[in-house]
Parts: structure tokens; C-alpha cells; sequence
């Protein structure tokens, strides 16, 4: 990682280059990041357009990039950023861009099972400390109502052990809630 | 040596097999493994997905803990929980206003320097001291070693040596008497974490994986992944309805594979646990003569 030396302007630009230490004038736009991703095919904006439209920063550049798809297929797998001649760390681009997108509500609506998903997943670790799968599926099921989605792999999983009822859970959850409460206001005493 | 044990979330659950066949194998070579008391989830993509601070701090607790316990080295089985924790470290220990930020948050002192062993470092450095005398059985068999992305990227805590061709996993399985085959999908991804959020996508790109392993002549494919595991194993349906074609290659666990030469039963090693049908992996096994 690179600690930014620009001065910061109040920019998403600047934004991700403070959050990241990533200086996106490294990128020449080769395009070795967007022939090797897994994902290219269903982006709507290719990796390395992404990177190309926040050094440019046109106008609207923001909400453009914001609002992809792109930003929420992003599996973090780095393929891009072990070709990248300049190491260029896209994948924690990727990452600041997805919470600035919900911060400023902005999440695409082709996304939105996506992020719902990652928020019972986070919720049901808030609640045990541990994943609970059962819990988690549940969850994510009330949120999106797909309901009947995967409803006939519960009864073979359940006979093969997979699955378990009752949460694991760490011994105290009230200091895993603690974690998220001091995380989440971004301070601590 | 005390050697720390991070199981993680899926290996108590939909991944139970990789747990049970890990500590088979161990039990075997007379290995013990110290779970870290108290441990909690690792965050996986969600909390690197949804917030940074959290990604970090999660794996920090149970880094913390382990120091407490006195653990100067742990065993961490999951790629993806290998992944965030040697990230933690690896961010952690370079920039001092993160370890402090990330102390606060967990309310407990870090000193990051706790060793992180993947599954195959762990196999190097306890098993394969001693697990010649163990070997009873030849596999017999193709073995595709599919990495993924979790083991090899990024390179700053990659557990292999060569990121786009590595064999770490090959030398496991060519011991239980496997041929590992060459072939193009080693490390590429998945899906991972879009499982259940875009199954669709994962079809398609683990579809290439099997279709690949398939093309290649391999009876087996061989991972280190409970993500993994899941997308090639019980998304198989999602998989033979992408490719139009019926491949019933079966996918097992690394420690599963070497379990079976060390003559260590299919049940005990968790092989009923599996969608696709493991069978024929057994049926290839034979015994190495006296």
C-alpha cells in the first residue's frame, strides 16, 4: 500500500485515494484487470472503467460510479491486482466504493439481494458472535421474500448434519454487540 | 509445540467433514490441536463488503484471544477465515493508528505476531513427518487441485509459492498416492460468496471449473475451501443445468483425500455428507501391498 501524498479535496476521487492509500493516477488503463476478472461478463462498468472515471472525474462521475452494478459483483478473488503491472489494489477500491454507495444510498437496485445478504450475514454474527447459518438463511429470506429459494435443500442437509438448529454462540454476545456498537460510531473511550 | 485451532463458522456446520477429517488425520499421526477458547467469526466478505473497521476488528478478537491462551501458532482450516485473519495481521502489523483503532474497538492488547498455518502448512510441518508409516491405501486416481482465489491473492499473505500455478495442494495428494493433473481453473474463483445472493453466477463460473476438471480426464477434484466446497459440490444441479451436461466428478476435502490412504473410514471422514456421490473415489482405492 502507498500513503497518498496529494492534498485532499472534499472529491470521491480524493475520498477513495485517503481511504485506500490506492493513487489512482498509477493506472495506464492496460486492461489486464478487466481480461482477467471472473465477473466481466455481468458488469456494467469494467473494472478498469471504473478506475478511468474517477481519474477523470468528469461531472456526475460520482453517482456513475456509485450506483454500478459493477461495484457489488466485485468478489474481492484479486486476480486483477496480481496481473496489475502497477498494483493498483482495486478490490480495496472496490470495498470503499460499496460502503460509500449505502452511505449515500445509492446501492444499485440489481444489488440490493446482494447487499441484503451481507447484512444477515453481519447481523446473525452481531447476534451469536458466530455465523448461524439457519439463522442466516431465515434472515435473508424475510428480507428479500425470496421464500421458496433453496427451500429443498433443507431437508437433505439436515440429513446429512449440516445443518444446525441452535446458533453456536460465543460465551458473552453482549461483547460482540459491544465491537459492533464501537465500529459502527467509530470511536472508542 | 502447542498449535492453536481456529475451526470458523462452516466447519461447524455446513462443513463439518473438513472439521472431522482434519482432526482424524491428526488423531492418526498423534497431533493435537487446541481450539482458541472463545473464538468468533472471522466477518468473511460481509464485513469486508460492508465495512472496514469491522473486517478487521473481528479477526483481531480472535487474534487476541489466542495470544492470551499463550497460542504462538494457529491452524486456520477455511480459506476464507485464513484469508481475512492473515489480512488482519498483515494490516495490523504494518501501520501502528490501525492496531491502536483496531485495540479500541476490541476492548483487548494485540501484539499480532501469532503464526497462521493454512491447511497444507499445517499437513507440511505435523503430518508428513510421520504419515509414511500411516499410508495404507494408494487413491489410485486424477485428482484436479482447484485453490481458488483465497489461498493464492493477494500476494502480501498468498500461502503458495507460485500464485498462478501452485502445487502445494498436488504434493498432499500425489502422497496419498493421487495423480494430480495439470490444468487451467487452479485459482480461478468460484463464486464464493454470491452462493445463495446470485446462484446464477456461480453456476456459471463454477461450471467452468468441473467442466474443465472433467475435459482434463480427472476423477476427483481436491480443495481446501468450505465456499469452494459448497459451489462445486451442492450447487452441482444449478452447475449441470448451466452446462446442459451431466458431470458427476465428486469433490473432496484435502484432508478427506489423504484420510482415505491413511486407511481412515469413508463415514468417519465425513464422505455421506456430500451431494455428489463419492463412490467412485472409493472404488478406485487400493491397498499398498506389504
Amino acid at each position: 500500500m502507498h500513503e497518498s501524498t496529494h492534498h485532499h479535496a472534499d472529491t470521491l476521487k480524493s475520498h477513495v485515494e485517503e481511504a485506500t492509500g490506492v493513487i489512482l493516477s498509477h493506472c495506464y488503463q492496460c486492461g489486464k484487470c478487466t481480461a482477467g476478472c471472473p465477473l466481466n461478463e455481468e458488469m456494467d462498468i469494467m473494472p478498469n472503467q471504473i478506475l478511468r472515471i474517477l481519474q477523470a472525474e468528469m461531472p456526475g462521475y460520482e453517482d456513475k460510479v456509485l450506483s454500478s452494478l459493477s461495484i457489488w459483483l466485485c468478489l474481492a478473488c484479486d486476480t486483477c491486482y496480481s496481473r496489475c503491472p502497477q498494483e493498483v489494489l482495486l478490490s480495496k477500491v472496490m470495498d470503499y466504493l460499496r460502503q460509500e454507495s449505502i452511505r449515500q444510498n445509492k446501492v444499485n437496485p440489481q444489488a440490493k439481494d446482494i447487499l441484503k445478504f451481507h447484512q444477515a450475514f453481519l447481523n446473525s454474527v452481531k447476534m451469536n458472535g458466530k455465523l448461524h447459518e439457519v439463522g442466516l438463511t431465515i434472515d435473508y429470506k424475510l428480507r428479500t421474500l425470496n421464500l421458496m429459494q433453496d427451500v429443498m435443500l433443507a431437508p437433505s442437509m439436515a440429513a446429512k448434519g449440516k445443518l444446525a438448529v441452535f446458533p453456536h454462540k460465543v460465551q458473552n454476545t453482549k461483547e460482540i454487540a459491544k465491537i459492533f456498537k464501537r465500529v459502527s460510531e467509530g470511536s472508542h473511550e | 509445540m502447542r498449535i492453536g485451532y481456529y475451526p470458523g463458522c462452516s466447519l461447524e456446520g455446513s462443513s463439518k467433514e473438513y472439521n472431522d477429517s482434519l482432526f482424524a488425520v491428526a488423531e492418526k499421526c498423534g497431533v493435537t490441536l487446541e481450539v482458541i477458547k472463545d473464538w468468533s467469526c472471522c466477518g468473511a466478505s460481509a464485513a469486508h463488503n460492508l465495512n472496514h473497521d469491522l473486517a478487521l476488528a473481528l479477526p483481531a478478537r480472535t487474534l487476541a484471544l489466542a495470544e492470551k491462551q499463550g497460542l504462538e501458532e494457529i491452524v486456520v482450516p477455511c480459506a476464507a477465515c485464513y484469508s481475512r485473519i492473515a489480512g488482519t495481521k498483515n494490516e495490523i502489523s504494518r501501520n501502528v493508528a490501525v492496531k491502536a483503532k483496531i485495540e479500541g474497538f476490541i476492548d483487548l492488547k494485540l501484539s499480532a505476531d501469532v503464526r497462521i498455518l493454512t491447511v497444507f502448512e499445517f499437513l507440511q510441518k505435523y503430518i508428513f513427518p510421520t504419515v509414511d508409516q500411516h499410508i495404507v491405501n494408494k487413491l489410485n486416481q486424477k485428482a484436479a487441485c482447484y485453490y481458488g482465489c483465497l489461498y493464492t491473492r493477494p500476494k502480501e499473505i498468498a500461502a503458495v509459492e507460485q500464485i498462478e500455478n501452485p502445487m502445494e495442494m498436488d504434493e498432499v495428494i500425489a502422497k496419498a498416492g493421487a495423480t494430480p493433473i495439470e490444468w487451467a481453473f487452479k485459482t480461478e474463483c468460484c463464486g464464493a460468496g454470491l452462493s445463495v445472493s446470485r446462484t446464477d453466477i456461480v453456476a456459471k463460473l463454477s461450471g467452468k471449473i468441473i467442466e474443465d476438471a472433467a475435459d482434463r480426464g480427472a476423477e476427483s477434484i481436491v480443495v481446501a475451501c468450505p465456499m469452494c466446497h459448497m459451489n462445486l459440490d451442492m450447487r452441482r444441479p444449478e452447475i449441470k443445468k448451466q452446462l446442459k451436461k451431466d458431470i458427476n466428478i465428486p469433490v473432496l476435502f484435502i484432508t478427506q483425500a489423504l484420510g482415505l490412504s491413511m486407511g481412515i473410514p469413508a463415514d468417519k471422514l465425513g464422505l455421506n455428507k456430500h451431494y455428489v456421490p463419492t463412490d467412485k473415489v472409493v472404488n478406485c482405492i487400493v491397498k499398498m501391498e506389504a
